[in-house]
């Protein structure tokens, strides 16, 4: 389970909100919410652990995840807005480098199933600069279904730049990983409903300023 | 942990080959660097014979200079580096994993090419292995240490003209060696001390490089 115990986090000089705690369990989905600049992508890539709370700590099972590092991760997905695919390479490279960067190694087939699924079959081997903003995504998303059984998922706005099918396959894929006992913290501007065990809602407009 | 060092190495590898003409850049102005100097000096032999171990590593060093603010730039600005950050591996083993495709790149070609490059000097023939071999040992050495450079001035303003003023100076010991090598051989001493602290230098800079690059790249990703 994941913990976060009184953080504070700021930016340069602005203090983007402190005080804050929570805690997530297995099967529970965290909504991340909150107006442009509340610090919904800092407090994610404070909970990777990519970005270092001014103050607090944010535990995994227990243990500081600055001291637990590499243990940690290969529990973890993180998905930023930035889809982080390289322009040169095509839909099926990028995805086995982003499997393999999460110790995850699946067989072409497998991937060409997760790509499919996304509704990205017959554009497996386009260069990533040849897809669409949506596509690009689709593509960053399809690594979800590969990395099932990484328990934590932290994903930036998986929503963004998607069209009606893909957002209900997203809403399933997330909903089967809680189902399993996963945990998944979303940011997100739009009102997409998953089904969830638990679910909790973080606004971080309020409580702060 | 080796399947992903591997898919890095792959990854890095592919991207140069999709990337061909970045490199071919690098090597062309190691060549045309190394070429204008007969040009420009004239075909004074001796003199030429002199002055070619110190201008095939000066452009060495220059040539390692240009390659290495690609190193880390493309994969910061479009979230690959955070992936990297958050792998299942040490980020110091993904970083050497990294330098090492990163060498194949842009260091390799440039050994290769030197004994090629050292005719128009007309260096001795017995020489030119000992060049290469300087070479072969240095450009590691140029690309580790380069790296922390890079990592440092990742997302900066104008990082490329600061990189080359943060790290030409840490290339100093190393143009002395590797050229100070040849030098040696063609004097009679034997480079053998040269090259030995050649390598020494490369074994200290593999052990510590990574782990300051990894260090300055977490910096940078906040």
């Amino acid at each position: 389970m994941l913990e976060a115990h009184d953080i504070e986090i700021t930016r340069g000089d602005r203090r983007l909100f402190g005080n804050l705690s929570l805690a997530l369990q297995p099967g529970t989905l965290l909504l991340v919410t909150g107006s442009n600049g509340s610090g919904k992508t800092s407090l994610l890539r404070a909970l990777c652990g990519l970005l270092v709370p001014s103050a607090g700590a944010i535990r995994w099972h227990g243990e500081n995840i600055r001291n637990l590092r590499e243990e940690y991760w290969r529990h973890l997905v993180y998905i930023g807005h930035t889809n982080a695919l390289k322009d040169e390479l095509t839909a099926t490279e990028n995805l086995g480098v982003l499997c393999a960067l999460s110790g995850v190694h699946p067989s072409a087939e497998q991937q060409r199933q997760a790509l499919a699924r996304f509704g990205l079959a017959g554009r497996e081997r386009l260069p990533a600069k040849a897809l669409s903003q949506g596509q690009r995504r689709r593509t960053a998303l399809a690594r979800l279904s590969l990395c099932s059984t990484l328990p934590l998922w932290i994903l930036d706005e998986p929503f963004a730049a998607l069209d009606s099918a893909a957002v209900s396959h997203m809403q399933a894929v997330v909903g089967r990983h809680l189902a399993d006992g996963g945990m998944v913290v979303i940011t997100t501007h739009q009102e997409v409903p998953i089904p969830a065990p638990t679910m909790t809602e973080l606004n971080l407009d309020q409580g702060y300023r | 942990m080796v399947a992903l060092l591997r898919a890095v190495i792959r990854r890095d590898l592919l991207l140069a080959w999709r990337r061909r003409a970045d490199i071919a850049t690098v090597v062309l102005f190691f060549v045309i660097v190394v070429s204008l100097f007969p040009l420009g000096v004239g075909p004074e032999p001796n003199l030429l014979r002199t002055i070619a171990p110190g201008i095939i590593w000066v452009a060495a060093l220059l040539a390692c200079m240009l390659s290495l603010q690609q190193m880390f730039a493309s994969d910061h600005s479009d979230g690959a580096l955070d992936q990297m950050l958050l792998a299942a591996a040490p980020l110091g083993m993904i970083v050497i994993a990294r330098a090492f495709a990163h060498w194949l790149i842009s260091g390799l070609p440039l050994v290769i090419l030197s004994p090629v490059l050292a005719i128009q000097f007309d260096l001795a023939p017995e020489l030119s292995p000992v060049l290469t071999l300087s070479l072969l040992l240095g450009t590691p050495i140029l690309t580790l240490t380069g790296a922390i450079g890079a990592a440092l001035t990742l997302g900066l303003r104008g990082g490329g003209m600061l990189l080359a003023l943060l790290v030409l100076p840490l290339y100093v010991p190393v143009l002395i060696l590797g050229a100070g090598a040849v030098d040696a051989a063609s004097a009679g001493l034997g480079a053998d001390a040269h090259l030995l602290l050649l390598a020494a230098q490369l074994v200290v800079t593999a052990t510590f490089a990574p782990w300051a690059i990894a260090a300055a790249l977490r910096i940078s990703a906040e």
